[in-house]
């Protein structure tokens, strides 16, 4: 038996739960108040995920950007996002660049592409 | 020069204000914009979690302001970056200076003030110690890591656990620093439960509420911080200090509204919020001058801020087309039970285009409450409310019905009773 202590995030409220795991299966889900924090203690123990954002290096841009804004384009798995900003240190973009563009595709593995968030000229 | 509306500032109020004057049929609109680009501090904020009330999705800071940049644009909104206003007088005559046209003056029939706001700095929290390098506000961090591209430190403490400091602590652990710890003064934090859970609980940063900084050390550079548990009066309790090896100090300890030039012209400045006194038009003492977003009140979301803005727009081009109303009755907004402000703080009811929200903030943390809206002592809005908390924002949506159906209103209430 193994107990995880969680804090909800879905609203201000924040109630503590309790997820009773055996064998990496779920045994019981308590401390919740609502549908959505029941939801949440269930794939946050199971397969918790996370849009990852930063930045990366660019050149030449005219107004002078030295860096330019980048995220996950989906969910990644929790576990995976220091392995994802690692890759993120040997990109460099080149200016100019769109919102949406893929500046690395399928990062660190995860089938998933980072697109730049920001337009730079 | 002279312009029908001149709005102070292109951040995300700003351009929503702009964007809504436009649709409601103003042609004459000029922002002025003292950073390189429109957007404001959206442009460091690289972290998701914006728009999801206006777009139905989860935004990046610079995609949602490029969501309105793109409005404005489309607009052929006028623009000057670059352009610092240095004052405004009471009639409307505004002094701005930039590079390419040195001083400029500005006429404007109506100023929407949009500045935003400030970080509370180290000597308004008088930390004792000495004053070396590496003491940055978090904001500063922020910009300097996201957009700029340097990193402030590598050991970093962070005094205040608001949203900013929130973030910081995790974009700084991305990139490659050790956060020791986030200290809180207060028992609770007055960040989002999800930034605690996501920034801090997901790298096992510690954050120590009922703590704050005792000591900073280091001539040139920060070499290392001192904190200490605080009791109920908030004061260093002896004997509770930790000691941290670092390098840096990140402050953020909450924001003020940026109204240099708001009380340079005369406005009336509420001692609670630091921004302007409004009625329902967003209006300030001075006829004409409009305010919204984190210059009117800090807000929590940013689309609570980009609807506000639209409003204080639509309500410029009504002031613009009618005039200054001849007989104005406004009715003050009274409240009790814990709230702390209302923004409007007076309502005419003849003059309410539109619904009006009132938002507001309670003082301290309360559970099991109702608010009810009074009308003339008719509850026209009863809303129960499981938590609330000075870090949450209120808001209570008063519609022109509600208000068609008491004809000679004389008291609009709001309360929060227990349920």
């Amino acid at each position: 038996m193994e107990k995880r202590e969680l804090t909800c995030i879905g609203c201000p409220l924040g109630c503590s739960i309790t997820v009773t795991l055996e064998n990496g299966e779920i045994k019981d889900v308590s401390g919740y108040t609502c549908k959505r924090g029941h939801d949440y203690a269930r794939k946050e123990v199971t397969n918790p995920t996370r849009i990852v954002t930063s930045t990366v290096r660019l050149t030449g841009s005219t107004t002078g950007a030295a860096v330019v804004s980048c995220k996950t384009a989906q969910d990644i798995p929790k576990g995976k996002i220091f392995e994802i900003v690692a890759a993120l240190r040997q990109v460099t973009a080149h200016a100019p660049v769109k919102i949406g563009d893929v500046l690395l595709a399928d990062a660190a593995g995860t089938g998933v592409d980072i697109v730049a968030t920001k337009n730079v000229q | 020069m002279r312009y029908d509306i001149v709005i102070i500032g292109g951040g995300p109020a700003g351009l929503s204000a702009a964007i809504a004057a436009y649709d409601a049929g103003c042609r004459s609109i000029l922002i002025l914009e003292r950073d390189v680009q429109l957007g404001g501090i959206l442009n460091q904020c690289i972290h998701n979690g914006f728009g999801l009330h206006t777009f139905g999705e989860e935004l990046t800071g610079p995609e949602y302001a490029a969501r309105y940049i793109t409005q404005a644009l489309d607009r052929k909104i006028e623009y000057k970056l670059n352009t610092m206003v240095l004052s405004i007088s009471e009639d409307k005559h505004i002094t701005a200076v930039n590079r390419e046209e040195g001083l400029i003056e500005i006429d404007a029939r109506a100023i929407i003030l949009t500045m935003g706001c400030r970080e509370r700095s180290r000597g308004a929290l008088n930390i004792p110690g000495y004053r070396p390098a590496g003491i940055y506000s978090a904001g500063t961090a922020q910009r300097l890591v996201n957009m700029e591209g340097f990193m402030p430190g590598r050991r970093v403490v962070i005094l205040g656990s608001g949203d900013i400091g929130l973030i910081m602590a995790r974009r700084m652990t991305l990139e490659g620093a050790k956060v020791l710890v986030v200290a809180e003064l207060l028992p609770y934090s007055g960040g989002l439960k999800r930034n605690i859970v996501q920034c801090l609980n997901d790298f096992d940063i510690p954050l120590k509420l009922s703590h704050t900084v005792v000591n900073i050390e280091g001539k040139e550079r920060v070499s290392g911080i001192t904190i200490a548990e605080v009791g109920p009066d908030r004061k260093p309790i002896p004997g509770t200090e930790i000691h941290y090896d670092c390098d840096t100090l990140l402050l953020s300890c909450g924001l003020i509204p940026e109204n240099e030039l708001s009380r340079g012209m005369g406005v009336d400045i509420s001692p609670v919020t630091n921004g302007p006194v409004v009625d329902e038009s967003l209006q300030t003492s001075i006829p004409g001058v409009f305010a919204a977003g984190n210059v009117l009140h800090v807000h929590d979301l940013v689309d609570y801020v980009s609807e506000e803005a639209a409003a204080a727009g639509r309500a410029a081009v009504r002031y613009l087309s009618q005039g200054e109303t001849a007989e104005r009755h406004e009715i003050p907004v009274t409240f009790e039970g814990g709230i702390r402000y209302t923004v409007p703080a007076s309502i005419d009811p003849k003059l309410v285009a539109d619904d009006l929200v009132l938002r507001f903030r309670v003082g301290g943390v309360m559970k099991k409450r109702v608010v009810k809206l009074l009308l003339d002592g008719d509850a026209v809005l009863t809303r129960k409310r499981p938590v609330m908390a000075p870090g949450e924002m209120e808001e209570l949506k008063l519609t022109k019905d509600m208000l068609d159906a008491h004809p000679s209103l004389t008291r609009i209430h709001i309360t929060v009773e227990e349920a």
